[in-house]
C-alpha cells in the first residue's frame, strides 16, 4: 500500500514538477541563528491568509449596496450561524496584520536587514504596509454604519486639500457629489478586488526576494556589511553552518502563526467584532465618527496640530513619511547592522512607538471633543440650590460652557478646567474672557443677557479652593 | 532556480549574432509589445471611463422643499432632513442629509450645511448657547455660521434658499469640500 502510494506520488511529481517547484524554497539553507525574532513576517502572512479566507466567506452574505449593506451586516452579526465569529476573525485578523507588519518592520530596521543586497525587500515591504493600511481603512468603511459613512466624508475632505486635483479626488472617493448609491460599491471593489490583487503581486515579489537573497544572519557588532564581499560571506556561512528552512527553520513560524490564529479566534469569540450601530443615514446628526484603533493616532494628530499647518500635514505628512521609509535602504545600505552600533536606530523605533502610542492614547480620550452628554451641575457641586450662584450654574449649562469646561469632574475637557477658576481670575478677567472669547472659545457678547452674565460670573467666582473666610484669615495671618 | 541551463527543454536566446535574425526578431518583439499595448488600451479606456464616470455625472440643480414658512419660528434654528433629488435609485437612506435652517426674520432664511469646514463631520446646534459644535475635533460656529472656536478656518457653508408660494426651499448642493491648504 505504502509502496503504491509512493509510486503514485512519484508519477504525479514527475508530471507536475512539484518537488522541482517548491523543493528549492523548502530546503534552502538559512542561518542557524535565525530564531524567534524572524517570525513576524510569516505571522503577517498568516494574518493575511485569515483575512482572505474570512473575507471571502463574508462576501457570501454581504451586499455592497449603499441601502442594503447595513441590513446584511446586522444579519451577519446577529442571525447567520458563525457570522458574529467570522466578523470577529476578520476584524482581529486585520488588527493582527497591522501589528505584525509593524513588528516585522521594526525588527528588520533594528537588525539592519534592509542593507545590501536586500534593499528591495524593504521597498516592497513599505508598499505592503501602505496597502495594508488601505485595506484597514476601506474595511472599516465596508462596515457600513454611521461611522463608516462619515469616515468617507472625512476622507474626502482630506483628499480635497491636495493641490490642483483635490476636489477631483474627493468626488472620486465619494463616488459623486454626495454620499449615495455609488459610494459603497466603489469601496467594495477597492477592498475586495483591487488592493488584494496588488497585494498578491507584492507579497509574491517580497517572498521571491526573501528566497533570492536569503534571510539575514543575526546581526553581530563588528561584522559590517560590505557589498563587495557580502554575498560570498553569506554563502560561506550558509554552507558551513546553515540549516534547511523546512523544517528546522520553519517550525517556529508554524508555532507562532498558530498562536496568532488562536489569539485572533479567542478575541473574536470573547471580545467580538465592533458592533454595528446607527445606520448610515447622513441626516442623523448625533454622530461621533472615530476611526478604528489603527488610525486613531492619526485622527488625534489632526486634532492637535495647529490649524494653519493642518492642510500641509494632511497632504505632505503621509507623502513625507512614505519617502523617508522608501529611502532608508538607499541612505545606508552598508556598514554595521548590529543595533548596539546603530543606537539611533533604537531611538527611531522607540520614538515612533512613543509618538504613535501617546497620540493613540489622546485619540482614545479625545479631550478636544465637546461633551454633548454633559448635564447641569448637581446641587452638591454648586454648593447651593438657589440664589445667583445657582442660577449662574444653570446658565453655565444652558450656554454650553459645561460642554467644554470641567468642574469637579463634570463636563467636557475641550477648554481649561474651571473647578478653582475663582482663585485665578478676577470678576473683570472673567467678563473679558466670556465677552470676547479666545482662540478656542466662542465670544458670548451677543448671547448672554446682562443678568445671565452676572449670574455666571458670580457662579465662576464661587469656584475656589478654600472658602472666602478661610482665605481672608490666611491672608491676614501672613501679614 | 530558474536558470535557463536547468530548463527541461532546449532553449535559444533570441539575441544571437545574426543581424538578419536580430532585425526579424526585433520586429516580432516590437509587434508583440505593440499588440499588448493595443489590448491594454482596448480594456483600459472603458474601465477607466467607467470608474471615473461619477466625476462627470451632472447633478441637475433642483430645489427641495423644507416646509411651510409657518413651520419655522423667527430666530429659531432647526434641523431639517432632505433627500438628494438626484440620488441613485438604490441609495436608500444614504441619499438623505441634514440641513440647519434658521429663520432670521419674517422673510429671511439661512440654510447651513451640517458639514463642519474642518473635516466634514456633522455639527450640532446648541439651542440656548446659539452655537454649532462639532463632535470630531471641537470646531464651534456662531448662529450666523462664522467660526467661533476650534480648528475650522471657514464659516459653515450655506445653501441657496428661496420662498415660493409660502414654502421654504433650498437648492440641493454637493457636500462642500475644502480645497485650501490653510
Amino acid at each position: 500500500m505504502k509502496r503504491t502510494l509512493h509510486k503514485l506520488w512519484r508519477w504525479f511529481d514527475d508530471r507536475l514538477g512539484i518537488s522541482d517547484l517548491v523543493g528549492p524554497s523548502m530546503y534552502h539553507l538559512v542561518p542557524r541563528d535565525a530564531a524567534w525574532w524572524y517570525v513576524f513576517g510569516s505571522a503577517t502572512t498568516v494574518a493575511f491568509i485569515v483575512q482572505i479566507v474570512t473575507g471571502v466567506a463574508l462576501t457570501f452574505s454581504f451586499v455592497s449596496s449603499s441601502s442594503q449593506a447595513y441590513d446584511t451586516l446586522v444579519f451577519i452579526s446577529d442571525k447567520a450561524p458563525f457570522g458574529h465569529f467570522l466578523r470577529g476573525l476578520h476584524y482581529y485578523g486585520a488588527s493582527a496584520m497591522i501589528l505584525m507588519i509593524g513588528a516585522h518592520m521594526a525588527q528588520t530596521f533594528l537588525f539592519g536587514a534592509y542593507k545590501y543586497p536586500r534593499e528591495m525587500n524593504w521597498t516592497t515591504g513599505v508598499f505592503l504596509l501602505l496597502f495594508t493600511l488601505m485595506m484597514g481603512f476601506t474595511g472599516q468603511l465596508l462596515r457600513w454604519d454611521q461611522t463608516a459613512a462619515w469616515s468617507v466624508v472625512i476622507a474626502a475632505e482630506q483628499a480635497g486639500r491636495v493641490p490642483l486635483i483635490g476636489d477631483w479626488l474627493a468626488r472620486l472617493i465619494l463616488g459623486g457629489n454626495t454620499i449615495g448609491g455609488a459610494t459603497l460599491s466603489r469601496f467594495f471593489a477597492v477592498h475586495v478586488f483591487i488592493v488584494p490583487a496588488v497585494m498578491f503581486v507584492f507579497i509574491g515579489l517580497h517572498v521571491w526576494l526573501v528566497l533570492r537573497h536569503g534571510i539575514t544572519a543575526a546581526p553581530r557588532a563588528g561584522q559590517p556589511v560590505n557589498p563587495e564581499t557580502y554575498r560570498k560571506e553569506y554563502h560561506e556561512l550558509l554552507e558551513k553552518d546553515g540549516i534547511p528552512f523546512w523544517p528546522d527553520g520553519a517550525w517556529r513560524d508554524f508555532v507562532f502563526g498558530t498562536l496568532l490564529i488562536l489569539v485572533i479566534a479567542a478575541l473574536a469569540l470573547w471580545a467580538g467584532p465592533p458592533p454595528i450601530e446607527t445606520p448610515p443615514d447622513p441626516s442623523i446628526i448625533q454622530a461621533y465618527p472615530k476611526p478604528d484603533w489603527y488610525l486613531l493616532w492619526y485622527f488625534a494628530l489632526l486634532a492637535l496640530i495647529p490649524s494653519r499647518l493642518e492642510g500641509y500635514v494632511m497632504v505632505l505628512g503621509p507623502v513625507l513619511v512614505g519617502i523617508i521609509l522608501l529611502v532608508v535602504p538607499l541612505l545606508s545600505n552598508k556598514g554595521e547592522r548590529a543595533p548596539s552600533r546603530r543606537p539611533w536606530s533604537i531611538a527611531v523605533v522607540l520614538l515612533s512607538v512613543i509618538m504613535i502610542g501617546s497620540l493613540w492614547i489622546e485619540g482614545l480620550r479625545a479631550p478636544w471633543t465637546p461633551d454633548f452628554e454633559a448635564k447641569p451641575l448637581p446641587v452638591e457641586v454648586v454648593g447651593t440650590g438657589s440664589g445667583i450662584v445657582f442660577e449662574g450654574s444653570r446658565v453655565f449649562a444652558a450656554k454650553a460652557c459645561i460642554n467644554c469646561h470641567q468642574i469637579d469632574g463634570h463636563g467636557g475637557q475641550r477648554g481649561p478646567e474651571l473647578t478653582y477658576v475663582g482663585d485665578k481670575l478676577s470678576r473683570s478677567d472673567l467678563i473679558t474672557r466670556i465677552v470676547n472669547g479666545g482662540v478656542n472659545m466662542p465670544a458670548y457678547a451677543g448671547t448672554l443677557k446682562p443678568e445671565e452674565m452676572d449670574a455666571v460670573v458670580a457662579f465662576l467666582q464661587s469656584r475656589i479652593r478654600v472658602p472666602n473666610d478661610a482665605k481672608k484669615a490666611d491672608v491676614s495671618a501672613k501679614r | 532556480m530558474n536558470n535557463i541551463a536547468d530548463s527541461p527543454l532546449p532553449v535559444r536566446s533570441p539575441h544571437v549574432d545574426d543581424p538578419k535574425a536580430i532585425s526579424r526578431r526585433g520586429f516580432l518583439e516590437k509587434l508583440c509589445l505593440s499588440l499588448a499595448g493595443v489590448c491594454t488600451a482596448i480594456l483600459a479606456v472603458p474601465v477607466v471611463g467607467f470608474v471615473i464616470a461619477p466625476l462627470f455625472r451632472k447633478s441637475p440643480r433642483k430645489w427641495v422643499t423644507m416646509g411651510k414658512i409657518s413651520d419655522f419660528a423667527v430666530g429659531q434654528t432647526v434641523n431639517v432632513t432632505i433627500t438628494d433629488p438626484s440620488s441613485l435609485p438604490w441609495a436608500g437612506i444614504t441619499a438623505r442629509s441634514g440641513v440647519w435652517l434658521r429663520r432670521e426674520t419674517e422673510t429671511e432664511f439661512i440654510a447651513f450645511s451640517v458639514n463642519c469646514t474642518h473635516l466634514g463631520c456633522p455639527v450640532r446646534w446648541m439651542k440656548d448657547a446659539e452655537l454649532f459644535m462639532c463632535p470630531c475635533h471641537g470646531g464651534v460656529f456662531y448662529k450666523d455660521g462664522k467660526v467661533a472656536a476650534g480648528p475650522p478656518q471657514r464659516p459653515l457653508p450655506r445653501y441657496n434658499v428661496q420662498v415660493v408660494n409660502g414654502e421654504v426651499q433650498i437648492e440641493a448642493a454637493p457636500i462642500p469640500i475644502q480645497t485650501a491648504l490653510s
